[in-house]
């Protein structure tokens, strides 16, 4: 008996935008439905409308029953008893989806007190003891805390608990983890299987991860533009997709265990709802499109296996057994040059020697006084050789994006030294540093917030131009337009008439423009769609290898890592826990937080991640303001947690500096203790098994 | 917590001792309260002028400086002086300054509330005919200065009450000599519907527009949701927790609000011919009576300091945020 079943249900917003277009689903009791897709697929408006939770403006037609009971339509007074009760819902950002005003505790108790008939000091109580189910430390203390004193992962759990609170038959996660670090990730869908465990309850997983959908998922709805495309068993979605979009999502995704080289792009973007096109609304981006696409919108019909594909030529896909490898081409990206010579030949374009950032701590509001030091960046050392791209990753707080302004702002560290090009910042001339200004060029995270939204795109191009004295600007323009995948007439545009994906190839345009040498990218893909990221990664791929770029690559999502850098150096606490080649510290990883940091990223691969043992890590990252003594990762670490007393000892008194473990040429890890383990088994086939 | 309030505190009397002394100055050194003296039929002799004068510390040929230092010794204990004719300033300002405060407070206490109201019902529903009523009417308000206001409800008071026949709403004064005991309270009440509602309409004005912003911010953030999606009506979600947390930026426009109120309440009570401390200062500005001048701008300067005060507590009291650091 399914709990929640979903007929063709439709959204309907003003001005006749079709957010969702006939969507029918069924969750079974302690079944995990995943939906994913990208954003503007429909699939998080779905779930809003099956609660009623939607805009009053929204028209919602279709049928919605819970247990039998039809949900769309509800008068308020019967839908706030289903709501939180029956259904419960956990929200992206939890930190936005807490009413900061109330304690934690209060909230939850006054989400048992809506359902349950309990005195204050009860459900008090019961808040306690559901925050501690969902395991924050210490609960009858951090029940009094408001959200702001939560940190991203506690207060995640802190929402679990609340949508737990009324043993609901139904939850839907609303892209639970995507605002979280990967191994808070990891900790909260623990504590999602654990809460499933407790009540029993359906899941509807709504996600753009398929990392995580594979991990969690009995089975998986795939969304495109507003209607389902395919759905079926989590295994047959993953290992023998039919349908030409979950092929391409699923080939487009770089991945951990996976091999370097080019990425497989989906072309075009997703449609906007306002405007759709004629029949199929992937026929445009379709690599096996045929005219009949265009004709009708292909209708989600059962293939057989309980599953569902909407695509004519899905039995054809099946017949040939098509992956999306085969289908869709895969760009040929020229090899670079420079990498023929070994690397100690090469030039070093940037090189930091225990580099220094501290930032005071300062309180009072009239008189201020510094009450601690903020130890952004703790003395890291690294260099990055001509055609080389040095990946810098590590979870947020961990010091990438100080390192990276510091490098940028080319002034003299506060201890250490930054060298670019061969020139000391600490020995240069304002002239010097002007010049050298256009040798060192960045990208941004955020292609919405990086463009002045009231220049033309050629204008934002031609800025760096005009500010180093360049006459041929307009040629140029065009000649980077072209050279990013977009074309010369794009220059009139303004950057809202470009999608994520063309607004950061803008951003790297403009980075170009004067022909640096080294381009720091700082998480130049994590805001973009999985579809659009591939492309944009293939394309600075490209770029380096034509070009002889650099980059200083800074990301937390170490598969992007994976297939765009050389080397990678992984950060802690303002300090660099593990540094090498790629193949060196993905395979091989020695440090005890790298080997956590692999484990926690969830594969995009069912069976590998059913069968994968995962390092969990405990509690959160400490404050950079009061870091643990000696080795900084030790109050997480599992190892920490397995050595003697006299061992243990070391890690508390002295600090490990990065040493070259043995047997490796560029592979060095700061630990103690330090022993290369394989994390990630590697996987060679991403195709059918 | 306590020791941030107490160091504001002790920065609102410095400031309050500043406002004061600047106003004193500048009322001191432009107005010449010699000038009620000279040229009366018959002429006062100069000499008398000048004794008179210096006794009620008013001399303009005794170096500024000096009479601020007579003046400001004599408020440390307390007194406020003489007015330009000899009277007590302590004693007038004892007469009015409770005639303001009744007025003010009232006035600031229904500006705020009603406002908010108004502003959350407009942000609740938004672009709907309440909406657009509210939204013109403040903007109306807001463009109409107090005294154009306060003279038109007159007007239409008086209209209703020759169209009834019998006062239903008093219109001008503060109260009626002639009564006493409950019905003295009543007709007290009575008097004080029109300036009130002259002196609130701005604030209410104002407020409604700036929680009308602040509510629809708030009203698109998740938490909103989530309240609703842990089964909480629409009404409890809205009031406990949207509008609960839209406040806090509204609280802090509490302290400007008050200024601009005492300057609605210097038209209002000249208008409606209540004898308050705004009607003061335009006589006392009239008469060229330095002290009084003086000593409504330190009344003045101490209402809008408490004020702010006041913003910092309620700001303090609803944003936990706040509290921590």
């Amino acid at each position: 008996m399914s709990i929640l079943e979903v007929k063709d249900l439709t959204v309907t917003f003003p001005g006749g935008i079709q957010a969702v277009r006939g969507v029918s689903y069924e969750v079974e009791r302690g079944e995990v439905l995943g939906i994913v897709g990208e954003s503007g697929s429909g699939k998080s408006v779905t779930s809003l409308a099956i609660m009623g939770l939607l805009h009053r403006n929204a028209v919602v037609t279709g049928s919605a029953k819970l247990h039998g009971r039809e949900l769309i339509g509800m008068k308020e007074d019967e839908l706030i008893k289903v709501r939180g009760k029956a259904i419960s819902m956990i929200f992206q950002d939890p930190l936005s989806a807490f009413t900061p005003v109330y304690t934690i505790g209060d909230q939850i108790a006054e989400a048992v007190r809506v359902h349950q008939k309990m005195n204050k000091d009860k459900a008090a109580k019961r808040a306690v003891e559901l925050l501690d189910l969902v395991g924050i430390p210490h609960p009858n203390v951090r029940a009094k805390a408001f959200p702001h004193e939560f940190s991203g992962g506690m207060r995640q759990r802190a929402m679990i608990a609340m949508a737990i609170a009324n043993d609901p038959d139904l939850l839907i996660c609303d892209e639970p983890t995507t605002a979280l670090d990967v191994t808070i990730q990891a900790q909260v869908l623990e504590v999602l299987k654990t809460a499933q465990r407790e009540t029993g309850a359906g899941i509807v997983m709504i996600t753009h991860d398929l990392g995580v959908i594979a991990g969690m998922a009995d089975r998986v709805l795939v969304m495109y533009a507003g209607r389902p495309v395919e759905q079926g068993a989590v295994d047959d979605i993953y290992y023998r997709p039919r349908m030409p979009y979950t092929m391409g999502l699923l080939a487009s995704i770089p991945r951990i265990d996976g091999e370097e080289g080019a990425l497989v792009p989906i072309e075009g973007n997703p449609p906007s709802p306002a405007s759709l096109p004629p029949g199929c609304p992937f026929a445009p981006r379709c690599p096996m499109k045929v005219d009949m696409c265009d004709e009708e919108e292909p209708p989600l019909v059962p293939f057989g296996g309980g599953r569902h594909v909407a695509c004519i030529r899905a039995q054809e896909i099946e017949h040939k057994g098509l992956t999306g490898a085969d289908v869709f081409p895969v760009p040929v990206i020229p090899p670079s040059d420079v990498v023929r010579v070994p690397r100690a030949e090469r030039a070093t374009v940037l090189e930091l020697n225990d580099m220094i950032r501290h930032y005071p701590l300062m309180k009072g509001a009239v008189f201020k006084r510094r009450v601690g030091t903020v130890h952004a960046v703790d003395g890291i050392s690294f260099d990055i050789a001509e055609g080389e791209t040095l990946a810098l990753v590590g979870e947020s707080g961990c010091g990438k994006t100080t390192t990276l302004q510091q490098i940028m702002q080319l002034v003299p560290p506060q201890g250490g030294r930054v060298v670019v090009l061969g020139k000391d910042s600490a020995e240069m001339d304002s002239a010097t540093r002007r010049a050298l200004r256009r040798d060192v060029q960045i990208v941004f995270q955020d292609p919405m917030a990086a463009l002045d939204p009231r220049m033309p795109v050629g204008d934002i191009i031609a800025e760096p131009l005009r500010a180093h004295g360049r006459k041929d600007v307009q040629a140029r323009v065009a000649e980077l337009l072209d050279l990013v995948g977009l074309a010369p007439e794009h220059a009139e545009r303004y950057p809202q008439q470009f999608s994520g994906g063309q607004r950061q190839r803008i951003g790297i345009a403009r980075a170009l423009a004067l022909e640096p040498k080294l381009v720091v990218l700082d998480e130049p893909v994590s805001a973009l769609d999985v579809s659009i990221q591939a492309g944009v990664i293939n394309l600075l791929e490209e770029l380096k290898n034509t070009l002889g770029l650099s980059y200083l690559f800074v990301a937390h999502d170490l598969a992007v890592v994976r297939h765009l850098a050389d080397r990678v150096a992984v950060m802690y606490l303002g300090k660099i826990a593990e540094i090498g080649t790629v193949e060196n510290v993905y395979d091989h990883p020695a440090h005890p937080y790298t080997q956590a940091l692999l484990s926690a990223i969830p594969l995009p691969d069912p069976e590998l991640e059913r069968s994968r043992r995962r390092i969990l890590l405990e509690g959160d990252l400490p404050s950079p303001a009061d870091p643990p003594s000696g080795c900084r990762f030790r109050t997480r670490c599992p190892k920490f947690a397995r050595l003697t007393e006299a061992e243990r000892r070391r890690c508390v008194d002295e600090e490990p500096s990065v040493a070259r473990l043995a047997n490796t040429v560029d592979h060095g890890a700061a630990c103690h203790y330090a022993e290369e383990i394989e994390v990630i088994t590697a996987s060679d086939d991403q195709e059918e098994k | 917590m306590g020791k941030y309030l107490l160091r504001r505190l002790a920065i609102n009397v410095i400031l309050v001792a500043l406002a004061a002394s600047l106003a004193y100055m500048l009322a001191a050194t432009t107005m010449n309260p010699r000038a009620t003296y000279q040229g009366r039929q018959p002429p006062i002799p100069e000499a008398v002028i000048d004794q008179t004068l210096d006794a009620y510390n008013l001399n303009d040929k005794t170096p500024v400086l000096q009479r601020y230092a007579t003046w400001a010794s004599g408020v440390i204990v307390g007194d406020f002086g003489k007015t330009w004719n000899g009277g007590s300033v302590n004693a007038e300002m004892g007469r009015r300054i409770f005639v303001s405060l009744r007025l003010l407070l009232i006035g600031t206490i229904l500006g705020f509330a009603v406002g908010v109201a108004l502003g959350a019902v407009s942000a609740v529903r938004q672009y709907k005919l309440s909406d657009r009523l509210i939204g013109v009417s403040s903007f109306v308000i807001m463009a109409i200065p107090v005294f154009v206001l306060a003279t038109l409800l007159a007007i239409a008071t008086y209209n209703v009450n020759r169209g009834l026949g019998f006062t239903l709403i008093e219109y001008t004064g503060e109260y009626n000599p002639r009564l006493s005991g409950f019905d003295q309270f009543l007709n007290r009440l009575n008097h004080l519907i029109l300036p009130t509602i002259s002196l609130s309409l701005g604030s209410i004005a104002f407020y409604s527009r700036i929680q009308r912003n602040m509510m629809l911010d708030v009203l698109g953030q998740d938490f909103v949701r989530t309240a609703m999606a842990k089964g909480l009506r629409r009404r409890t979600a809205l009031t406990k927790h949207a509008l609960r947390t839209a406040l806090i930026p509204s609280a802090t426009y509490f302290a400007f609000a008050f200024g601009t109120m005492f300057t609605g309440a210097i038209f209002t009570e000249k208008i409606f011919a209540w004898h308050g401390m705004g009607a003061w200062l335009i006589d006392a500005i009239n008469a060229n009576d330095v002290n009084s001048v003086a000593a409504v701008t330190f009344f003045t300067a101490i209402c809008v300091l408490f004020a702010a005060f006041l913003s910092d507590l309620l700001v303090a009291a609803l944003d936990p945020r706040v509290r921590v650091s």
